[in-house]
């Protein structure tokens, strides 16, 4: 009963960004689907650069060609390269995705934090949750891109419009997960000993936010931050593919695929090519997000 | 257990109301001109005066009454009127599209039968796919079959219906030939050879749409299984001796059962909001295939009905996961 010093650690002390990138890698889906997202993300964005066609350029000589070596993916009806179609299309879907996704991450948390730090607005914002988890998303998007499309094409040109107005849409209309998540979190971390620390001391209620909720409720948020483009890409593409999205002659990756449903019997390839990257895309953000949830949980991390 | 359910359809006559509002105040406060394909050689008194006959005149708050009367108290009275051969509804007026000029509800009424055929039937199917899957790769956990459909059920949720539609009609009705394209909603069935063709036409739809439903439930199904067959009463069951089958398929599965129910009543309005595109694919005339043609055609009211009933059904199948919640599980009684 002498040694009363504590004993020493073995170790060195081990941050939890190391730990959570330790189990991340474990879980072999989610490094697989990473890095397919990554590649997909880094080949749209540096694609215009290296590929030699324009997603736009018209050459009626070349229309309808098989798949060669010029045209990896084959030309479309007006002899438009179908690689740099889905080039382009795939920028526009993902950055509509990721945009989509930080106004609703950004509402969520916002609405979720209200909610659960402060009791006086809980049931005025959950009911308001309520209401809009229980609004018909499809046909509401529907609706507003209708009666929104032209005034804010006029506004802002036809495809910065189209891109506000879908990104805005998708927005509102799915923070409603995460705000709930969260508030769940802020609920029970309100109530822990480091937050009564910082308020005896005199902290604010915004810095408490700032500083001690918010680096707490992190995780899930990542969690639905992933999950959150995934959706966006599918209802983006949904839009378009209804002929409700972005104008014709904008390549995105659901427009594509609603141009190469008419050339069906003919063409039939041609669906494969944006519906397999709008698949490819989600599974891997899907399996991103299985592996991030596994690695954000203390409780799985252990083992 | 009845008060609960009382208080839960009380608060769901506000929800529904405020969100007609939404919709109502979305669609009319829109900078949208009704008007907009009126040829301009009309004269402005002329356009005047079809405003007012589509009731456009009028303030809001009068216009949204008329709707919520025609809707909620109207409607239901030609539809007994309909039944019973009463005339409670005679001179009353009627949602009109201004597309067709015909009671919005008539052409709703056509067109259900076939939404709910395909909806149905491939939620039906999805089910019964999706809920043997769940619980046998529960039970051989990590198994390969577990891998397998954890890595088949993850691709059916990641894949789009506006992918694999397309794709299906490539596979089976362009390369093979097996199946039609598209579904044809005037054919009767009225002998063996007519109900094979209904059969074949619906294949593809509801394949299309089952996909989506057999990997969401499948999932739950698995997980919820997985919670129970570590529990206690698991043990004790095998302890007294009773068959793996009875242990697995009446102990755990019944309690495993009780959160994958109300996931499927969540789940069904879900589907219709999916069946809005698998109808656009496969040409078939339902409700979702109503409010496309809707939309294209700025007909408001009709636009206005159909968000409605979409709104209404996920706020009716929302009471009833409730209510089920609470009738299968006697530890959750909401008084």
């Amino acid at each position: 009963m002498t040694n009363t010093a504590e004993p020493l650690p073995q170790q060195p002390a081990r941050s939890k960004w190391r730990d959570v990138w330790d189990q991340f890698i474990k879980h072999k889906g989610a490094l697989i689907g990473g890095i397919i997202f990554f590649t997909i993300v880094l080949l749209v964005m540096v694609g215009p650069w290296v590929w030699p066609f324009e997603a736009n350029e018209v050459n009626i000589r070349l229309r309808n060609q098989n798949p060669s070596w010029a045209h990896p993916f084959g030309t479309d009806q007006l002899g438009r390269d179908t690689f740099a179609r889905m080039i382009a299309g795939g920028q526009t879907s993902i950055s509509v995705g990721i945009a989509a996704m930080a106004l609703s991450l950004t509402l969520g948390t916002l609405i979720g934090v209200a909610a659960g730090y402060y009791r006086r607005l809980d049931g005025v914002l959950m009911r308001f949750t309520d209401l809009f988890l229980s609004l018909p998303i499809l046909p509401v998007l529907l609706v507003m891109m209708l009666l929104f499309r032209e005034p804010l094409s006029e506004a802002y040109g036809p495809e910065n419009g189209m891109f506000v107005l879908i990104v805005v849409s998708i927005g509102i209309t799915s923070w409603m997960p995460t705000a709930r998540i969260v508030r769940g979190d802020v609920i029970a971390l309100k109530e822990r000993e480091f937050v009564l620390a910082a308020r005896s001391i005199g902290t604010k209620d915004r810095q408490i936010i700032l500083r001690h909720i918010l680096p707490n409720v992190l995780s899930p948020i990542l969690v639905s931050a992933t999950l959150g483009i995934a959706n966006a890409i599918i209802t983006e593409s949904a839009l378009s593919f209804l002929g409700l999205g972005f104008p014709p002659d904008f390549p995105t990756w659901g427009r594509l695929l609603n141009d190469a449903v008419n050339y069906l019997q003919l063409y039939p390839e041609r669906v494969l090519w944006p519906g397999l990257a709008i698949s490819l895309t989600v599974l891997s953000i899907n399996y991103l997000g299985d592996g991030l949830r596994d690695a954000m949980d203390p409780r799985i991390r252990g083992r | 257990m009845l008060t609960f359910t009382i208080r839960r359809l009380l608060i769901s006559i506000p929800t529904l109301l405020f969100i007609s509002l939404v919709i109502f105040l979305l669609l009319n406060l829109a900078p949208n001109d009704p008007m907009a394909q009126v040829p301009l050689t009309v004269p402005p008194e002329v356009k005047e005066k079809m405003r007012e006959a589509l009731g456009l005149g009028q303030p809001l708050y009068i216009q949204f009454a008329k709707w919520l009367m025609q809707f909620f108290w109207i409607e239901p009275q030609v539809l007994v009127d309909h039944y019973f051969g009463t005339t409670f509804s005679e001179g009353d007026l009627r949602v009109i599209s201004w597309q067709t000029r015909s009671p919005v509800m008539d052409i709703v009424i056509q067109r259900i039968p076939q939404t709910l055929w395909v909806v149905g039937m491939s939620y039906v199917v999805g089910i019964l796919i999706a809920l043997p899957i769940g619980i046998y790769s529960a039970y051989r956990h990590y198994s390969v079959f577990d891998q397998a459909g954890t890595f088949i059920t993850m691709i059916g949720y990641s894949i789009p219906p506006f992918f694999t539609g397309p794709l299906v009609i490539v596979i089976f009705a362009v390369q093979l030939g097996w199946l039609p394209s598209t579904y044809d909603t005037l054919h009767q069935v009225i002998d063996w050879d007519s109900f094979v063709v209904q059969l074949q036409q619906m294949v593809l739809p509801v394949m299309v749409l089952a996909l989506q439903t057999t990997a969401q439930i499948s999932r739950y199904m698995r997980a919820s299984m997985l919670d129970n067959l570590n529990q206690d009463y698991v043990r004790t069951a095998r302890a007294k001796g009773l068959s793996e089958w009875t242990v697995v398929m009446v102990h755990v599965l019944r309690n495993s059962m009780i959160p994958v129910v109300t996931v499927i009543a969540l789940g069904l309005p879900a589907i219709f909001g999916g069946a809005i595109i698998t109808e656009q694919i496969f040409k078939v005339n339902g409700i979702g295939q109503q409010l496309i043609g809707a939309i294209y055609a700025n007909d408001l009211p009709t636009v206005q009905t159909l968000t409605f009933i979409f709104a209404f059904l996920i706020v009716f199948f929302n009471l009833i996961a409730d209510i089920l919640y609470g009738l299968l599980d006697p530890r959750i009684r909401y008084d």
